[in-house]
């Protein structure tokens, strides 16, 4: 994992937030005595190599050359369990136990822009209620 | 709810909506909602609402005479008919031109845009064969705008994801409160540019005024000519392997890379020393519904 960082100290153990959810890392979580939300490093830029061939026909079928918006979603960790930050609906997803975790962030980065699609895509999203609800006719 | 139809829901108001939905029954106090996926979701590129477009269904519309509000509304009506492709013609600087267009869609504007062209999009891909005024693609969620000549201030205030190109210079506070996305600038950009940037990043092939990078809190900026001055707390960093070919296939892509390629470009990230309100995070985080 070298260069990959987490607010300022640098994430030596892919598997670093599962294992250890008590864990202070950066120095600004020692200053400050209690870790901090979101951990993962938001910086890192996608890997191409490593696209999967479920988002590589999500880019074609918007238009698009590259993953677009989907280089700024990563599979970060929330009270020791793999989830992905969901921006429609403010909150984290969790990824079911089912799923096994490659052994890179970047590999686990391109599962998490796979599965926030399809869940962003669903009926099942809360947005769709929302929409329902709050849309002007 | 299935029992409430969307006719029905078309001739209530929104609170009877609200209430026929059921979001009010629910005890909301103290309870955390927590979501997981499901592995096995259906293969599905669009949301449930968007329009189906076809890339290759074109047609022109011309605006000249059309407020900004009638023109979006015959944008939405023609992808509603299935057109994928829209050519804009005489735009003549409209401020406010193809806002709030959630779904794809290639939509080319023959002209120049006013103040605040195409904010509030999602997943469109937008071309410009001019100049834009103040806040082009101001909170943009997705897709790609690409801005032939040269943009006002504030380009792509507060985006949040996708691509944002100006071929020519750009204003100052480019990219202001920036929280995800790429911004990119062929030329030279102004005063204060990144200010408050939290995440994303952006990329500068000529040079930047004063104050590049002014508070920011995360994100990267790469630049490729002089900076005027650093702003508070902006450091530079190494360019890595990957900043590197990221850079060259994001600037190949727009038709950008330099000719000398990108190994001049610096890095500038977050001095880390301006953040203080992290210990409020750990709360907000919790989804409550």
């Amino acid at each position: 994992m070298a260069g990959t960082q987490y607010r300022g100290s640098e994430i030596t153990d892919v598997d670093q937030f599962v294992t250890d959810t008590e864990g202070l890392d950066s120095k600004r979580e020692k200053e400050i005595g209690q870790h901090i939300g979101y951990r993962y490093d938001v910086n890192l830029v996608p890997d191409y190599k490593r696209i999967t061939p479920f988002l590589t026909k999500y880019m074609e079928t918007m238009g698009w050359d590259d993953l677009n918006w989907l280089e700024d979603i990563h599979m970060g960790y929330e009270d020791g369990a793999p989830a992905v930050f969901d921006r429609n609906n403010n909150g984290w997803v969790s990824i079911p136990d089912t799923i096994e975790l490659p052994d890179n962030q970047q590999d686990r980065d391109m599962i998490a822009r796979e599965l926030l699609i399809k869940f962003q895509m669903s009926d099942r999203h809360p947005l769709v209620l929302l929409r329902k609800a709050y849309m002007k006719f | 709810m299935a029992s409430v139809t969307d006719a029905d829901l078309k001739t209530m108001t929104q609170e009877e909506r609200v209430t026929a939905l059921g979001m009010r029954t629910d005890q909301l106090t103290g309870r955390a909602m927590r979501i997981e996926f499901n592995p096995d979701e259906e293969e599905r590129f669009e949301y449930p609402w968007a329009p189906d477009v076809d890339f290759n269904k074109r047609t022109e519309l011309d605006v000249d005479e059309m407020t900004s509000t009638e023109a979006n509304r015959q944008i939405r009506a023609l992808m509603e008919d299935g057109y994928g492709t829209i050519v804009i013609k005489n735009p003549r600087g409209k401020h406010s031109l193809g806002v709030g267009i959630l779904t794809r869609l290639r939509l080319i504007f023959e002209g120049s845009l006013g103040y605040f062209g195409v904010g509030l999009i999602d997943g469109p891909n937008v071309t410009i064969n001019g100049r834009v005024g103040w806040s082009c693609a101001e909170n943009m969620m997705a897709g790609s705008v690409v801005v032939e000549k040269n943009a006002g201030s504030t380009f792509g205030a507060a985006i949040r994801g996708g691509d944002l190109v100006s071929k020519g210079s750009v204003g100052s506070r480019t990219g202001i409160d920036q929280k995800g996305g790429t911004i990119i600038v062929g030329g030279d950009t102004g005063a204060l540019t990144g200010f408050m940037m939290q995440r994303g990043r952006m990329v500068i092939c000529g040079n930047a005024g004063k104050n590049l990078g002014d508070s920011m809190y995360d994100g990267t900026i790469y630049i490729g000519g002089e900076i005027k001055s650093l702003g508070v707390d902006a450091v530079p960093s190494e360019l890595t392997d990957l900043d590197k070919d990221w850079l060259t296939r994001k600037l190949t892509l727009y038709g950008l890379l330099p000719e000398r390629g990108v190994d001049h470009f610096q890095k500038i990230v977050a001095g880390r020393q301006l953040w203080n309100y992290d210990n409020l995070e750990p709360s907000e985080k919790k989804i409550i519904l």
